[in-house]
């Protein structure tokens, strides 16, 4: 096994991996080790925006994003964590103008920014422009910049290494293992530091937004080191999926305007949200548009609505939107300029993940004890920024802002510390004889078929409505195609480039997560955010107002614990848009 | 409807020698290439790689060659291409394995650019203004996804290993025409040269291959405009 040896080691390359990276790399030397070209990763699909309340636009203030953030978080959020997030989303904002980010700009020159669902003034009671955005293009623009910005910070970028298992020996952390797509190699990477920025899960879904590579891989393995997960069962179903295969159509499709509509032309947002309309929050607009359709006002009894932009004008479309536009036009061949285009809700983000403290530091226990040197950010970790229910445009914010905390944190941590330990000796023979497993075993199962059972499972029983039966189904499911996996053969048995071995190891870490997720719903019995139990009415404070925990023991089993919920100002209250 | 895909097949391990391999496979309507690519890997051949991700066009992994042109598979719908499709890896490139092709020395070029923002420490703890029509230069520029579909079809590339080339040169682009940017002549340093914009034959084939529609050639035309009118 070839050895590397570095201050820091970031795994995944989207804002929050890069963000660690180039602010780590002003002082310590940093890798950064992902299974994709960074520029493939999926926050360069974030189109709409990244909230912060500059105030160019309309009057704003961080309380009211920290309102906002609050109430959409369905009060499961620790608001600790939801007022650095807020507060902090003004410098960063400014840093990421000054290191070159190519947002749109207001007639005066400052960055432009846009109406989005769930963000108000003057605490719910005004409408506000909080998304900086480029175009509709602002992941990418973001993405680019700062893998540009950690170039020239001499980062160092292992590209298509596929992290399969992280060095962890008496609570301290000292990098990982990871596959040369390349070679069919393993590497460990030695860090002072490691960060996991591994990204969402939606994967695990037939209908989602998310890439091929949104697989989750970073959460199962600190899940197999005996870390719990928390907040598992919140999935955000966002509430403009292209049909019929749900790639994203961005929120700010309705932030510039857009409205939804029925089979009978009826704009029944009304119903559900009467004073906020599509600019509800998320989860509730996701759960308006299931309505309609389960209760046979799809179009043309089909299970979708529409999103309508043609009263925008196609000069405003094709400024504000131009990449709506584009998709739109070649995913499903209609001019949204002129048509409506047809969408239902897609699966979009995991607002649960790794608990980590406001440092970003991982925690052991998922409560106070960190475990040493090990980081995580982003969509993967669960700080947690969003609870029950995210709102849009603070996904790449919480990415950029955690990202930058934890970078500053590691190169601390490594000057703290010094250069990272020499010859700890780490057993790294289990992860070496399963991918030898991998390559020698024969067996007739397919992972394809075992992934697409999988996506088809999460999609009929873990979606927007959730009831125990289905749970319960969905958990027996999900143990039969973990058995099924152990005959999955492998066709090839080559090593370079064995993408099919890749994808085997990412099915692993599906169903891996997606019991966790299925067995934290099942219990969850109460609505809250975007995990909506039809068997329950309401949300239920008294019995569940803490955040749930799962651990994963050592014969397989998942133990559920809890924890409280940080409140600092704002008291769980009705939530009605 | 049932289509024939014929699919450059290269494993190195097991000889070297590449050869093509035809597939059929049951294409619904609205099926893109990449649809067609994973249900062969997923359902009839596991060893066919090649690389995706996002599926919508952003992500710019799966750009090949597809009925003898470049483009994104995740984007091209089968029922627009005719005949027994022809798949192949993106020429210009070395190819490591089937359809995935060596993009080191595509990445080390854009490097070389230094495609960041090249300025002094901004006066201002808030934003640097900038209007709307200073920020509307860097239009067309900006968007690139580094799919390396133009670089790819660009002929002086192909004879010419130290050819920047067009997906550089653009990114060159985006940066010199940022009003923020003060970084022009250190990056001339490199881009005023026989492997910089003096390499470009003005062939356009780089703009045909442009699955985001953005115009490689016109930003090499603006930086040589530029170039000599500073010159003067």
């Amino acid at each position: 096994m070839e050895h590397h040896r570095h201050d820091v080691v970031v795994v995944g390359a989207g804002i929050a991996g890069l963000y660690a990276a180039m602010k780590a790399g002003e002082s310590a030397d940093v890798a950064v080790i992902s299974k994709i070209y960074p520029t493939r990763s999926h926050s360069g699909a974030a189109q709409g925006g990244c909230a912060a309340a500059l105030g160019n636009e309309t009057e704003d203030n961080w309380e009211y994003h920290f309102y906002d953030t609050v109430r959409g978080s369905d009060y499961l959020g620790d608001q600790d964590a939801q007022e650095l997030l807020v507060k902090e989303a003004i410098p960063v904002m400014y840093e990421m103008e000054h290191l070159g980010v190519p947002f749109s700009r207001t007639p005066e020159g400052k960055i432009a920014q846009r109406r989005f669902g769930g963000h108000f003034a003057k605490f719910g009671k005004a409408p506000v422009q909080r998304a900086c955005y480029a175009a509709d293009r602002s992941g990418h623009a973001q993405l680019h910049c700062l893998y540009e910005q950690s170039l020239k910070q001499g980062v160092r970028f292992y590209n298509e290494f596929l992290v399969v298992s992280l060095m962890i020996e008496d609570g301290e952390c000292h990098g990982v293992v990871a596959l040369e797509l390349k070679t069919g190699e393993l590497h460990a990477f030695w860090g002072r530091a490691t960060m996991l920025a591994t990204g969402g899960y939606a994967r695990a879904w037939k209908v989602t937004s998310n890439s091929h590579a949104n697989t989750g891989d970073g959460l199962s393995l600190v899940s197999s080191c005996g870390i719990p997960l928390e907040d598992m069962e919140f999935v955000q179903f966002h509430p403009t999926g292209l049909y019929p295969l749900g790639v994203l159509v961005s929120e700010a499709a309705r932030g510039e305007g857009g409205i939804l509509l029925n089979k009978d032309g009826d704009r029944f947002m009304k119903k559900y949200a009467e004073a906020k309309m599509e600019l509800a929050p998320r989860d509730v607009v996701s759960r308006a548009e299931t309505t309609e359709i389960l209760e046979g006002r799809g179009i043309d009894g089909n299970d979708y609505v529409h999103l309508d932009l043609t009263h925008l004008g196609a000069a405003k479309i094709l400024e504000r939107l131009p990449q709506v536009h584009e998709l739109v036009m070649k995913f499903a061949g209609v001019d949204c300029t002129k048509e409506p285009i047809p969408i239902r809700p897609t699966a979009h983000y995991s607002m649960g993940g790794i608990p980590v403290d406001l440092n970003t530091r991982v925690l052991m226990d998922g409560r106070k004890e960190p475990v040493v040197g090990l980081y995580a950010s982003g969509e993967c970790a669960c700080v947690s920024n969003h609870g029950a229910n995210r709102l849009g445009t603070n996904s790449t914010l919480e990415a950029a802002v955690c990202g930058r905390i934890g970078g500053m944190a590691m190169a601390d941590f490594v000057k703290e510390k010094g250069p990272v330990k020499v010859g700890v000796a780490i057993d790294t023979s289990d992860v070496e004889n399963e991918m030898a497993h991998y390559m020698d075993h024969e067996g007739r199962e397919k992972a394809g078929v075992i992934r697409q059972e999988l996506q088809e499972a999460m999609q009929e029983h873990c979606g927007v409505f959730r009831e125990k039966e289905g749970l319960a189904t969905l958990v027996e499911t999900i143990r039969a195609l973990q058995e099924r996996f152990e005959h999955v053969g492998l066709e090839d048995k080559t090593k370079a480039y064995n993408t099919e071995l890749c994808e085997l190891i990412e099915l692993k870490h599906m169903l891996d997560f997606s019991e966790v997720i299925a067995v934290s719903g099942l219990a969850r019995e109460e609505c809250r955010g975007a995990h909506w139990r039809t068997d329950f009415i309401g949300r239920n404070d008294e019995e569940w107002h803490k955040h749930t925990l799962a651990f994963k023991k050592p014969d397989g089993t998942i133990e559920l614990k809890y924890k409280p919920v940080v409140i600092t100002k704002y008291p769980p209250e009705a939530r009605k848009y | 409807m049932e289509r024939q895909f014929k699919i450059f097949r290269f494993i190195p391990e097991r000889s070297d020698k590449p050869y093509y391999q035809t597939y059929s496979v049951e294409c619904p309507q609205s099926f893109t290439v990449l649809d067609a690519l994973n249900a062969i890997k997923w359902e009839q051949d596991g060893s066919l790689s090649f690389r995706r991700s996002c599926r919508h066009g952003i992500c710019g992994s799966c750009a090949m060659k597809i009925n003898g042109k470049n483009g994104l598979a995740c984007e091209i719908q089968v029922n627009t291409l005719k005949g027994v499709i022809k798949i192949e890896p993106m020429p210009g490139y070395t190819v490591l394995r089937d359809l995935i092709t060596d993009m080191d020395r595509f990445l080390a070029h854009m490097e070389a650019t230094k495609p960041w923002l090249i300025a002094g420490t901004p006066e201002t703890d808030k934003e640097q203004y900038q209007s709307p029509e200073d920020r509307k230069k860097i239009d067309g520029l900006w968007e690139c996804i580094l799919c390396g579909a133009c670089t790819s079809a660009c002929p002086s590339y192909w004879t010419d290993d130290d050819f920047l080339g067009p997906a550089a040169l653009l990114k060159a682009a985006r940066y010199c025409f940022d009003t923020r940017d003060t970084g022009f002549h250190e990056r001339m340093d490199l881009l005023d040269s026989r492997s910089g914009l003096w390499r470009c034959h003005t062939i356009f084939n780089c703009v045909e291959a442009c699955p985001k529609a953005l115009n490689p050639t016109e930003a090499i035309v603006r930086l040589r405009n530029r170039l000599a009118s500073e010159k003067i």
